[in-house]
């Protein structure tokens, strides 16, 4: 048996005897996440099990070090984990900004104390990050941000106003950028630090959006102390972290559209709503229009895995996300609007037991947001169109 | 299989760009357009191609072929695409060299292979009789007698009808226009009495004719594959169709991007550049996506292709019809882009868009090619 082998074999055999069974059913759909940290509420005792068990063994962030708590697993061995895991359709154990962004930042450009700080309380989901970025005067011009942090020696003190942040109402640690030297360029005065929330001065406040849920908050800092040793590689650096993070995100974003939980297609959705009769659905605009997403979706997930198999034989533009994003979001914008035409009057209920609380009309103006977040689809073309196809 | 080239393919891709990019240039399609000839392109350019071993790539080896597979010939397909080229490639090394390699007798296989293989004879497929596709409606007849087959009917929109030297014809045995038993395939002579060819120009200026079968007496071996079950071969050969014309779409909206991205960084107006404008920039950076759209399901495609692969069907409708609608759009937004020197026949841009949408509609365009998608998926 080969060594790739083996490991499968143990993989399965480890999962096999610690994946609770009921996390390895679908969950609702919007339901079933794990977000961690120091005051999650758990959706059940199996939930919180099984993302500590992962959590213990790194496999919450497989391809991580072990040093720093990682699963230290190669891109083969990560994948066959990611296989298993799909064949008794286990749920990620733990979904978190932590490893998804600040976490890959810190390997990449983080000290050796920040790594070994922040790190292993990630990967067993102790701890949840959100993302001070934007504030209100700087939504797309991300760069032109006021937030300030005055040098006091051996610390800053912020003051100013950050928005959009990502659940800081449940977050325990925030990625912030502050703007440190206010007589540099824009770009260049910014560093990239980070806080607890519980520190003095740190005010989150929801904010209420169009699908009646608040996934985002405003966050206000006033005179908050934030330790040198906290700044996320050098001081009055922080704009080239920040565009790496971005471009993360960005992917992220752009491949929720082909990711979706959903285990019916478009197709399968629409046939079963309006009914087949003779191998053709029985509303034929309808029907052209949800094979022309399906073809669509088609299309950009197999973009998705040639940008991937690209990177990995070397032959890629790079570059890519810009793409990648602009165009899942849209795709995922299209998706909703059609499931809401299929679902007709049913599709617009706001409430009641029947609706799922209203999952259809909430996630659907919630995915309104998709084209605007982590930079919009008008920031995006601009993006390829400077930086890939040189058009100044 | 990863979704990218291999070093071989990639060596006959570069290559294929060389060879066309110097021999077969746009200008060469405007030189055989101006000449008016009957076959649409040079002689010597397809001897040549044949000589390079193209005629040959998807023939088998134990037929005398090269077998070098979809995904090479796809490159070489795409970049003709991108000089708008003209030459038997598509009708007899891809159309014939398919259908004769699914529904072929062990004979015609050694006999018709090998001679396409070399570059000897040329082949055209006749299915439409209607303005639209649809390969279950043909109404053409084939009536047995006198040892043989009497064939009946009209063809349309035969790619290289007007030169090839085998016609492949799918006529009907048995059953009436919609019905997929009872159609069968035929190879006859071009040449042969009776049958009227009437050369039809169209907007890209190739070689297309329509087709008339006067009551043709043809021999029990014109019959390729069995009576009455020539639709899952014709089925095949579609689809090969359908791909390669995917591919040579991929080409097309590729060379009009790539033209019009120039002259977006030449052309200045109000005293700079007009690429410098958000709303071409937004456009082009739409459109760039869509290409790269394009580029995936392509090279998916000949792969599932020439793996065998059982999803290559719907694969194939996916690609022709996205190709479809990128290459609607490629073609419409370089004249657009162009403005007014892009509307001038001296200009190549508009040789783009008169290529493409007879290449669209060849074999089901992008309605025909959605509603197949969606039958297939169940719905």
């Amino acid at each position: 048996m080969s060594d790739i082998q083996a490991f499968r074999q143990e993989t399965r055999d480890w999962l096999e005897q610690h994946c609770p069974l009921s996390m390895r059913e679908p969950a609702a759909p919007g339901e079933g996440q794990c977000w961690g940290g120091r005051n999650y509420k758990f959706d059940s005792v199996d939930q919180q099990q099984w993302m500590e068990l992962m959590g213990a063994k790194g496999w919450t962030a497989p391809d991580w070090p072990t040093e720093y708590g990682g699963g230290g697993l190669d891109k083969l061995q990560h994948k066959v984990l990611k296989e298993e895991m799909a064949r008794i359709n286990a749920r990620s154990p733990l979904d978190s900004f932590g490893i998804w962004m600040i976490g890959p930042a810190l390997l990449e450009f983080g000290s050796e104390a920040l790594k070994q700080q922040h790190l292993p309380p990630i990967v067993r989901g102790e701890i949840r990050w959100c993302q001070g970025y934007s504030e209100p005067g700087s939504g797309s011009d991300l760069a032109g941000l006021q937030a300030k942090g005055e040098d006091r020696g051996d610390h800053f003190i912020a003051n100013g106003q950050k928005v959009w942040t990502s659940y800081a109402d449940k977050a325990d640690w925030m990625f912030c950028l502050l703007r440190t030297d206010p007589e540099a360029k824009k770009q260049m005065g910014i560093s990239l630090v980070l806080f607890d929330m519980q520190t003095p001065g740190v005010t989150p406040k929801p904010i209420l959006l169009i699908s009646g849920n608040s996934p985002f908050c405003e966050t206000f800092l006033d005179d908050v102390r934030v330790e040198k040793d906290q700044v996320v590689g050098e001081v009055n650096k922080g704009w080239t972290i920040a565009k790496y993070l971005l471009t993360h995100e960005r992917e992220m974003i752009g491949s929720m559209g082909m990711t979706s939980p959903a285990s019916e297609t478009l197709g399968q959705i629409a046939a079963r709503t309006l009914g087949v009769e003779q191998g053709r659905m029985n509303n034929p605009m309808l029907r052209a229009e949800v094979a022309k997403w399906e073809i669509d979706g088609a299309c950009f997930a197999m973009t998705a895995e040639r940008v991937t198999d690209e990177v990995k034989s070397g032959s890629g533009v790079g570059a890519t996300s810009a793409m990648l994003k602009y165009y899942g979001t849209e795709l995922n914008k299209r998706r909703f609007e059609t499931l809401l035409k299929i679902a007709g009057s049913d599709g617009v209920v706001w409430d009641g037991a029947e609706s799922k609380g209203g999952w259809l009309p909430r996630t659907w103006l919630r995915t309104k947001g998709n084209s605007i977040e982590g930079g919009t689809s008008e920031i995006q073309l601009n993006v390829i169109a400077k930086n890939i196809l040189g058009l100044g | 299989m990863a979704l990218v080239l291999n070093e071989e393919q990639q060596m006959l891709k570069e290559s294929a760009q060389g060879f066309l990019a110097e021999f077969a240039p746009v200008s060469e399609l405007r030189k055989q357009r101006d000449v008016g000839g009957q076959a649409g392109y040079a002689d010597g350019l397809w001897r040549q191609m044949a000589e390079m071993g193209w005629a040959a790539i998807l023939v088998p080896e134990a037929y005398g072929g090269l077998e070098f597979g979809h995904v090479g010939m796809g490159q070489i397909v795409e970049q003709t695409g991108r000089t708008l080229t003209a030459s038997p490639l598509f009708a007899t090394a891809i159309l014939g060299v398919t259908a004769i390699k699914f529904a072929g007798s062990e004979d015609q296989k050694i006999e018709l292979l090998g001679a396409i293989a070399s570059g000897e004879i040329t082949t055209a497929l006749a299915v439409d009789e209607k303005i639209h596709h649809a390969p279950t409606q043909i109404n053409m007849t084939a009536v047995k007698q006198n040892g043989g087959y009497l064939l009946q009917g009209t063809k349309r929109f035969v790619a290289d009808g007007g030169t090839a030297d085998k016609l492949i014809v799918a006529a009907r045995t048995s059953g009436e226009a919609g019905d997929m038993d009872g159609i069968s395939l035929f190879v006859v002579d071009r040449i042969a009495a009776g049958i009227e060819i009437e050369r039809i120009e169209m907007t890209d200026t190739r070689n297309y004719a329509n087709i008339t079968f006067n009551k043709i007496q043809v021999g029990e071996s014109a019959l390729l594959g069995e009576e009455g079950k020539g639709f899952v071969s014709l089925a095949a050969t579609l689809d090969a169709g359908n791909l390669y014309l995917a591919a040579e779409l991929l080409g097309i909206a590729q060379e009009s991007f790539d033209r019009t991205l120039q002259y977006l960084k030449e052309r200045k107006q109000f005293g700079v550049l007009i690429g410098s404008f958000q709303a071409l920039q937004h456009r082009s950076a739409d459109w760039w996506s869509e290409i790269e759209l394009c580029k995936s399901i392509v090279l998916k495609g000949l792969q599932a292709m020439e793996e065998g692969d059982a999803k290559v069907s719907v694969l194939t409708s996916i690609a022709k019809a996205k190709l479809c609608e990128v290459a609607e759009l490629a073609t419409n937004e370089a004249i657009q882009m162009h403005a007014g020197i892009g509307m001038t026949d001296e200009y190549e841009i508009g040789f783009f868009i008169k290529r493409a949408r007879p290449a669209q509609m060849m074999f089901g365009d992008y309605s025909y090619h959605n509603d197949r998608f969606a039958r297939l998926s169940g719905y």
